[in-house]
C-alpha cells in the first residue's frame, strides 16, 4: 500500500512540476510596448515613447464610426461576414487595385484583420513551418521575431548599415543602406520568407525603387515569399515615393501586403488591418484567421470603408488626408529635429514614418553615469529620462536582435506624431535640459 | 536566370531567325524555358503551401451556410446572430467613447484599465473571491479570441484535450492547430431518441472518467451549451471536476452564455468549486451579454499562473483589442453591476425576454408536429426533423442527413438553420444527423416570419 501510495506521489509530483505553457511560448514573455507603456503612464511624462497620434482621428472618420454606431442600421453591432465588411473589402480592393495596376478581388485577395499585428500573426502562422527561415531586417518592428518563432520558423537577420553622410549634411535614414552581397548570402535553401517594412519603424528609411529591385529579384530567383509590412505608406516625406514591392514584376504572386487603419486614419484604438495578395496564399492566412478570431468589429470597418470612400474620391487633391497629414508631420518632423539637435542629440532624418531616431552617442557624456547590468544602455536611459525628465521614448536596441542589441544601444526612438502642445513641452524639457547641462 | 520564369514561355523570334539550324536551337530554349517553369512552378507549388498546423482546418460551417443565408428573402434562424437591438444605454456609451479623442488610440494591451476593473468587481460578486483585474483577466476578441488565446498558450502537441460533443465547432480545429489530439465524448439523450429536454442529455459518469489519462492537459466545458441548450448541474460540474483535480488538467470553460438560463435553471462556474479556481479558465463575451456580438469582444478569467500566459499570446498575436469599445462595454457594465440585484439588471432582463421567445419557438414546432428538445438555458434549440421524413433522395452529394436537409429547407422553405453534425466529430455524425440547430434570439417580425412558414409547411404536410 505504501509503495503504491508513493508511486501515486511520483506521478503527480512529475506532472505539476511539467511547465503548464506550451513551448511555442518559449522565450516570448518579454515586451517592451508593455514594459514601457507601463512607465509612461506610471510617471508624468511627455510622451513621445509608443506610436500612437494624440490628437484626434479626422472629423470624417470619426463622423462615420459615431453614425454607424448610433444609426438605423443596428445589425452594425452584429457579426459581418468573416473575411471583411462587403463595404471595406470593396473600397479597399478598388483603392489598392488602382494604386497597383492590378486586378483585385474583394473577395479572394483582401482580407481584414484585427489592426496589421493580426495580418502578420496570420502571413506567419499560415505559411511559416518549423525549420523555414525567415529573413528580418535590422532594427526591426520587434513583433516579427516572437512571431517568426512562435511558428517555429528561425529568424536570420541582415542589418540596415549606416553611411557616413556627405560632409555638412545631417544623417537620414537613406544613409542606411542593405549591402547586396550580404543580403544574397542570407538566402538559403530553407529561405522560407522575408519581412520588408517599408516606410521602417523606428528607422524612417524609404525602401527606393532600386532597393526594392535587389530584393525582389532574390525572392524570385529563391522562390521566397515576402510579407511587406506598408502600414506608414502615406508618410513618405520631401518629396519621397512609397513603393508597393507587389507591384514589382514576379512579385504579386508571391507577395502578402499589410496596412493599417490605425496608421492610415490616425486612429491605433480601432485596431482595423487589412492584408491583400493572390488567392493561393491569402487563403492559408483566411484559414488562420477563422480558427483565430474570426470576426473583426463591424462597425469601425464601416467607418474605414467610409473613410477611404471619401479618400478614393479626393485622391491627390489638397483635401485628401493622405495629403495633409504627411505635410503636417513632415513640419512636426524638422521641428523636433532642430530640437534635438539644439540639445546635442544627433538626429537621424526620416524620410517616412513618425518616428525619429536620435544617437546618444555626444550626448550621453553630460548623463549621470547609470548603473552597469545586463539592460542596455539606451534602455536605461530612457527609464532615467522617464523618471528625472518627464520625457518619454523608446529604445531602439528593442527592434534589434540579441546580438546586435549591444551595437546599437546609444540611439533611441522618439513619436513625433502629437500635436503641438506636446511638441512644445518635450522642447521646453530638452532646453531645460541644455541649460542644466551648460548652467554657469 | 532569375527572371527567366518571367518570361513565361513568351519568346518573340524575329523572322530572319528562322532558318533551321537556329530554330532548332531555338525550340530547344524554349522547351528547356518551359520545364524550368514547369519545376519552378512544381517548387513554388510548395514553398508557397501552406504550414503543417492548418493543414485540413480550412472548411468552416459557418463560411458556408452564412453566405447561403445572407440572401434576405430567406428567414434567417441559423447563426447565433440577434436581430434585437442592443439596448439604447449600450449604443450610446460607443457613440460617446468614439468622441474622445484618446479612446481612439491605443489602450492597455492585455485590457482597457476601465474594463478589467469592472469586470473583476462584477465576478468577484459572482465567484465570491478577489479577482485582481491586472493580473487574473485578459480582454479577447470575442470569446472566439479567449478560447484561441487559452489552446495555444497551454495546449500543444502531445496534449489530449476532452471535447464534449455536441461542440461549438471552433473547439476541434483550435485543439488540432494547437498540435493536440481532440478526444470526444459525446451528450447522450437519456430517453434514447425522445427528450423533450436539454437536461435530458448527459455525460456517461464511467464513460467520461474513460476519456482521461495522464496526456489529458484540459477539458472544455460549455455551460450553457451551444447547441443543446443544456446547463450543467451542480452534481454534472463536479463529476468532472472531480476527474480534473485526479488527473491534474484543466478546465477551459466557455461561459458566453452564463446569463440566459431560464426558469428553474441556476448558471454555475465551474471555477467556484473547490480545487478548480487554479485550473480554470473561464471565459466570457460581450457579444452574448449585451447581443452586440459585432462588437467582439471576450474575456478570460483564472489564476494568474495561467492567465499569464494568455497575456503573452495576446502580446504576440494582436497586442490590443479596440478601445472604443471597451471603454462603451466598461461603461455599460457599470450600468448593470450597480443594479446586479435588481431583476431590471439587463443580465435578467434579457434572459426573460429570451424564455419567452424560446416558448414561442418551441411551440410553433410543436405545430408542424416536430419535438424540440426545449433548452434550459442559450438561445439555441435543436430538434428532431426525421419525423417530417422529407424525401432528398435527388440530393445526391456524400454529406450528413441534416446538412442536405438543411440546404433543401433554405431552397425551398426560404428558412435556414443550422445542420448539427457541424458541431460533431467524425465518429458521432450518425447520432445526431438527424437534429437541426434553430436559433431564436431574433425580434417579432423575425418569429412571425418563421411561424407564416412553419404553419404553411404543416399544412401541406397533413
Amino acid at each position: 500500500m505504501m509503495a503504491q501510495l508513493t508511486g501515486n506521489c511520483n506521478e503527480m509530483e512529475a506532472k505539476m512540476s511539467r511547465p503548464v505553457q506550451a513551448q511555442r511560448l518559449e522565450g516570448l514573455d518579454k515586451n517592451v510596448w508593455v514594459e514601457f507603456v507601463k512607465l509612461a503612464a506610471t510617471y508624468p511624462t511627455v510622451n513621445l515613447g509608443q506610436g500612437f497620434p494624440d490628437f484626434s482621428p479626422p472629423d470624417f472618420v470619426k463622423e462615420a464610426f459615431v453614425k454607424a454606431v448610433s444609426g438605423e442600421n443596428a445589425m452594425l453591432h452584429q457579426y459581418t461576414r468573416v473575411f471583411g465588411h462587403p463595404a471595406l473589402v470593396t473600397i479597399l480592393a478598388r483603392f489598392f487595385g488602382k494604386l497597383l495596376g492590378q486586378d483585385i478581388d474583394p473577395l479572394t485577395n483582401v482580407m481584414v484583420t484585427v489592426g496589421a499585428y493580426e495580418a502578420l500573426f496570420c502571413c506567419f502562422q499560415a505559411l511559416v513551418d518549423s525549420g523555414d527561415e525567415v529573413i528580418i531586417i535590422e532594427p526591426y518592428f520587434d513583433c516579427y521575431e516572437p512571431m517568426v518563432k512562435m511558428a517555429g520558423g528561425t529568424p536570420v537577420f541582415i542589418p540596415l548599415r549606416p553611411k557616413t553622410p556627405a560632409p555638412g549634411k545631417l544623417m537620414s535614414s537613406g544613409d542606411w543602406q542593405l549591402d547586396p552581397a550580404e543580403l544574397a548570402s542570407k538566402f538559403t535553401r530553407r529561405t522560407k520568407a522575408i519581412v520588408l517594412n517599408s516606410p521602417n519603424n523606428p528607422l524612417g528609411k524609404v525602401f527606393s525603387k532600386k532597393e526594392m529591385e535587389i530584393i525582389a529579384d532574390l525572392c524570385v530567383k529563391h522562390d521566397v515569399l515576402c510579407f511587406s509590412d506598408e502600414v506608414y505608406e502615406w508618410l513618405v516625406y520631401d518629396g519621397k515615393k512609397h513603393i508597393r514591392i507587389a507591384s514589382l514584376p514576379g512579385m504579386w504572386d508571391r507577395t502578402i501586403t499589410i496596412g493599417s487603419a490605425g496608421k492610415t486614419f490616425s486612429a491605433t484604438g480601432w485596431k482595423v488591418g487589412w492584408m491583400f495578395g493572390p488567392d493561393h496564399l491569402v487563403k492559408h492566412l483566411r484559414t488562420v484567421h477563422q480558427n483565430c478570431v474570426y470576426h473583426c468589429p463591424t462597425a469601425a470597418q464601416e467607418a474605414v470603408a467610409q473613410g477611404f470612400q471619401r479618400e478614393f474620391e479626393h485622391y491627390g487633391k489638397p483635401e485628401s488626408y493622405f495629403v495633409q497629414l504627411p505635410q503636417e508631420l513632415q513640419q512636426k518632423r524638422d521641428r523636433l529635429v532642430q530640437s534635438l539637435l539644439a540639445v546635442g542629440m544627433k538626429p537621424i532624418i526620416p524620410e517616412g514614418t513618425y518616428f525619429l531616431i536620435a544617437d546618444l552617442s555626444d550626448f550621453k557624456a553630460e548623463v549621470p553615469n547609470l548603473p552597469d547590468c545586463e539592460e542596455p544602455y539606451d534602455s536605461r536611459f530612457i527609464k532615467w529620462m522617464i523618471k528625472n525628465k518627464g520625457l518619454a521614448a523608446i529604445p531602439v536596441s528593442a527592434f534589434y536582435s540579441t546580438a546586435q542589441k549591444r551595437n546599437f544601444d546609444h540611439l533611441i526612438r522618439f513619436c513625433f506624431v502629437k500635436e503641438e502642445a506636446t511638441l512644445k513641452a518635450a522642447e521646453d524639457i530638452l532646453q531645460q535640459w541644455k541649460l542644466k547641462k551648460t548652467g554657469p | 536566370m532569375g527572371r527567366g520564369v518571367r518570361v513565361e514561355g513568351m519568346l518573340f523570334v524575329p523572322q530572319r531567325f528562322l532558318c533551321l539550324g537556329i530554330r532548332t536551337q531555338l525550340l530547344k530554349t524554349v522547351s528547356s524555358l518551359r520545364s524550368f517553369r514547369f519545376s519552378a512552378l512544381a517548387t513554388m507549388a510548395s514553398k508557397h503551401k501552406n504550414a503543417k498546423r492548418i493543414e485540413g482546418l480550412d472548411s468552416n460551417v459557418w463560411v458556408e451556410f452564412t453566405k447561403v443565408a445572407a440572401d434576405p428573402s430567406i428567414v434567417n434562424l441559423g447563426q447565433g446572430l440577434p436581430d434585437i437591438s442592443p439596448p439604447s444605454y449600450v449604443k450610446e456609451e460607443l457613440a460617446k467613447a468614439a468622441a474622445v479623442d484618446r479612446l481612439n488610440q491605443y489602450t492597455r494591451g492585455f485590457g482597457h484599465p476601465a474594463l478589467v476593473k469592472v469586470l473583476s468587481q462584477v465576478y468577484e460578486k459572482i465567484c465570491g473571491r478577489k479577482i485582481d483585474p491586472y493580473t487574473d483577466i485578459l480582454v479577447t476578441v470575442g470569446g472566439y479570441g479567449s478560447l484561441f488565446s487559452a489552446m495555444q498558450a497551454l495546449i500543444e502537441e502531445g496534449d489530449e484535450v476532452i471535447i464534449i460533443e455536441p461542440f461549438y465547432d471552433c473547439y476541434e480545429p483550435m485543439v488540432k492547430m494547437a498540435g493536440a489530439k481532440p478526444v470526444f465524448i459525446p451528450l447522450r439523450d437519456k430517453k434514447a431518441g425522445n427528450s423533450a429536454s436539454s437536461a435530458d442529455w448527459v455525460l456517461d459518469p464511467t464513460e467520461l472518467a474513460s476519456k482521461f489519462n495522464s496526456k489529458t492537459k484540459a477539458i472544455i466545458l460549455n455551460t450553457p451549451h451551444n447547441p443543446i441548450g443544456k446547463v450543467y448541474t451542480k452534481e454534472e460540474l463536479q463529476l468532472i471536476a472531480d476527474l480534473c483535480i485526479k488527473h491534474d488538467s484543466l478546465c477551459i470553460s466557455d461561459e458566453v452564455y452564463e446569463w440566459l438560463v431560464y426558469t428553474g435553471n441556476k448558471h454555475i462556474k465551474i471555477a467556484t468549486l473547490p480545487g478548480m479556481w487554479e485550473r480554470t479558465v473561464t471565459i466570457g463575451s460581450a457579444g452574448k451579454t449585451y447581443s452586440v456580438t459585432g462588437w467582439k469582444l471576450g474575456w478570460s478569467i483564472g489564476p494568474q499562473h495561467l492567465i499569464k500566459h494568455l497575456q503573452v499570446v495576446q502580446q504576440n498575436t494582436l497586442y490590443t483589442c479596440s478601445t472604443p469599445l471597451q471603454e462603451a462595454l466598461a461603461q455599460a457594465f457599470l450600468i448593470d453591476f450597480k443594479r446586479m440585484d435588481d431583476p431590471d439588471c439587463y443580465f435578467y432582463s434579457l434572459s426573460r425576454e429570451l424564455e419567452g421567445k424560446r416558448n414561442r419557438m418551441a411551440q410553433l414546432l410543436q405545430e408542424v408536429g416536430l419535438k424540440p428538445v426545449i433548452p434550459d438555458g442559450g438561445y439555441f434549440m435543436i430538434v428532431d426533423v426525421s419525423a417530417l421524413d422529407v424525401d432528398l433522395s435527388d440530393m445526391v452529394e456524400d454529406r450528413p442527413y441534416d446538412y442536405k436537409f438543411v440546404t433543401w429547407m433554405i431552397k425551398s422553405k426560404k428558412l435556414s438553420a443550422i445542420p448539427l453534425t457541424a458541431f460533431c466529430g467524425l465518429e458521432t455524425k450518425e447520432q445526431f444527423e438527424k437534429y437541426i440547430r434553430f436559433c431564436f434570439i431574433k425580434q417579432d417580425s423575425t418569429l412571425d416570419a418563421a411561424e407564416m412558414i412553419l404553419k404553411k409547411w404543416s399544412k401541406q404536410t397533413a
